[in-house]
Formats: C-alpha cells, structure tokens, sequence
C-alpha cells in the first residue's frame, strides 16, 4: 500500500463513528419514546454516512478493487482502531447518553480542527461532520442536564454513567504513530492540544448537570493499537454477520 | 411511560417566503426538547428552514357539533369568492 500511515489515521477517526453508530443503531425501536428513538437512530446515520465517506476514501488508498465494505465489514478485531469508549454497551439510556456526550465534545473538537488539514478529502468530510456532530452535542448535552438536574434518582443514574465512562475518556488523546506521521505532513490534527479543552468543557456542562466529576486517576486505553474489551468482539459478530456469511451480498 | 409528556403540535415552515404549516403533534417535556423533537421527527428529510412548536392545550378548537352554524351559512354565498371577475391571462396565481 501506497500510503499506510495516512490509511490508518483515516481508520482511526473511521472506526469510532462505525462502531458509535453500530451501538446507536442497536438502540433504534428500543429507545425510550418514539421521539427519542428516531434522534438517536438519525444520530447513527450520521455517523455511517461520515463513516462511508472516510472508507470510500480508505478503499481508494488500498486500491486492488477493494471497496468501502471490505474495510468495514471484513476486518479482523485487531484491526479496528475505535477507542474503548465507543464500543462500550448502552446498558441503561442514562450510560448511552453518557458515552454520547463525552465522545460529541472531543468528536466536535476534532471535526472542527481536521477542517484545516492539508488534505482535501479529509478536511471536506470534517467540514460536513462539523455540523452534524455539533447537534448530537447539543442532543446529548441537553439530556445529560435534564437528567442529571432532574430527580434524585435520574442524578443518580447519570452520575452512575458518568462514573462508569471516565475512565475511558484519556485514550482519546492518545498520539499514535500514525497520528505523528500525519500531523507532520500537516493532513492529521495533534488531538494531545485538545485535551485541556475538553476536560474544561465537560467540567463545565457536568457542574451545570449537578454531576461531581469523577476523579479517578486510573485510565483505560488500547482501542488505538487494536486491543478492545470483552464486548468489542460481541459488536463484531453482529455487525459482520451478513457479509461473511453471504460475501459480497448487497441491497 | 408512566407519565406521559405533554403533547405539542409542530408547525414547518419548508421554504423561505412560505408560511408555517402544520405538520403534526408529538410528546416532549418542555419547549426546548419539543424544538429537538420536531426537527428529529419532522425534518430529517431536509422538509424545514424554521419551526414553531406549541403546546397543544394552548390551542383553542371549534367544537365539530357547531359546523352547521359556523360553516354552512357560508355554503351558498359563492358571490363571495372573487371568481366574477374576467381575468387577463398575462395575471398568473390569482
């Protein structure tokens, strides 16, 4: 392959929104009122239309005929570089916006950074993204206020979630060496820059949420280089199933 | 749901220069998430450039056992359509 380290940043940023939208999607009939239920099964969309796009343009780098499916739908575990967080069950509507807020703020951030990369192709999709991924903040956030500065036990549960999702939130700033490559080449942003910000922000829309912020030290991470939690493989099975077992089945 | 939230109705309006229309009704607890709500279920296909959303207990309505007074008077008064008026064809959209 031509350019491998470009190709596996564009999987980096890829595969969150895959995997996101695949949990998302999982929600879509089940939501917790049919309003709530078509918002966050548009915010899947989203994600697999931004998805699309990037894969589109992965395929294009791998060349010999590969098309957007294969790199969604034909890889092993290890080859998915989506960070922990994303992939983490929806256990309670409370833990899916938890997860969705703490991803939408770094996911805007990046959005609006990858806008100014050397890269046409990049720099277009993000500036498309940038709106939709500035609505499932709004989404998001908006819902973990009114929950978390809603009943005692809804504060509970959102502060439950929270707890629940911290640790995952440091991998996001993760550098990988792709990253390094790219953000020479000046195609890939330094998401290291963007850390402060974000702890800021989300400090802020917690305390308006009457959530404490959790100050648990210890961090979890390896989703970047491939090593994902129990539940990753789960994921996996389910949203491989159609195309290893009929390959190349379309509709 | 034990507690239903209460219903609003939505009002689209799909180009600039068009009026608002109604569009239908749905559930959410206060204005902000009625606005969310709408723009999730009413203009996920691109249908909206503005919305109204208002709750449906602010909305007054005919009663349907009145139509005979209200509306039948009207039935035989088509002098009041301006349609005796000989148009030029060059005047388009009356």
């Amino acid at each position: 392959m031509k350019n491998q380290a470009l190709y596996n940043y564009i999987l980096g940023i890829a595969d969150n929104s895959l995997i996101l939208g695949q949990r998302l999607g999982e929600l879509c009939g089940h939501g917790p009122n049919l309003e709530t239920d078509i918002a966050l099964t548009n915010i899947a969309l989203d994600l697999f239309g931004q998805t699309r796009s990037y894969y589109q343009y992965a395929a294009r780098i791998i060349g010999e005929g590969k098309t957007e499916d294969d790199v969604a739908m034909l890889r092993l575990e290890r080859d998915y570089k989506n960070v922990l967080l994303v992939e983490q069950p929806n256990t309670h509507f409370g833990y899916v916006i938890a997860r969705q807020f703490l991803f939408d703020v770094f996911h805007l951030q990046l959005m609006t950074e990858l806008q100014h990369s050397e890269d046409e192709t990049l720099a277009a999709i993000a500036k498309k993204g940038v709106k939709e991924v500035s609505y499932h903040k709004r989404f998001s956030g908006d819902w973990l206020k009114r929950l978390g500065d809603g009943t005692e036990e809804s504060r509970l549960k959102m502060q439950e979630a929270i707890d629940h999702f911290w640790p995952y939130t440091a991998e996001l700033f993760d550098i990988t060496e792709s990253d390094n490559e790219m953000i020479a080449e000046g195609i890939g942003v330094n998401v290291a820059l963007l850390k402060e910000n974000y702890y800021t922000e989300v400090s802020e829309v917690l305390e308006e949420a009457t959530i404490s912020i959790p100050d648990n030290p210890y961090f979890k991470k390896g989703g970047k280089q491939g090593i994902h939690s129990e539940h990753m493989g789960f994921l996996l099975t389910e949203l491989q199933y159609m195309q290893r077992t009929y390959p190349n089945m379309s509709w | 749901m034990k507690k239903e939230w209460p219903l609003w109705e939505v009002f689209v309006r799909s180009k600039n220069g068009l009026e608002h229309r109604h569009f239908g009704s749905l559930h959410a607890a206060d204005a902000e998430m009625a606005l969310e709500n709408a723009r999730d279920v009413y203009t996920r296909r691109n249908e909206g450039v503005s919305i109204w959303v208002v709750e449906s207990k602010y909305i007054t309505a005919s009663n349907p056992e009145d139509n005979g007074e209200l509306f039948e008077p009207a039935q035989d008064k088509v002098y009041r359509h301006p349609t005796f008026y000989n148009l030029p064809d060059e005047v388009k959209h009356m």
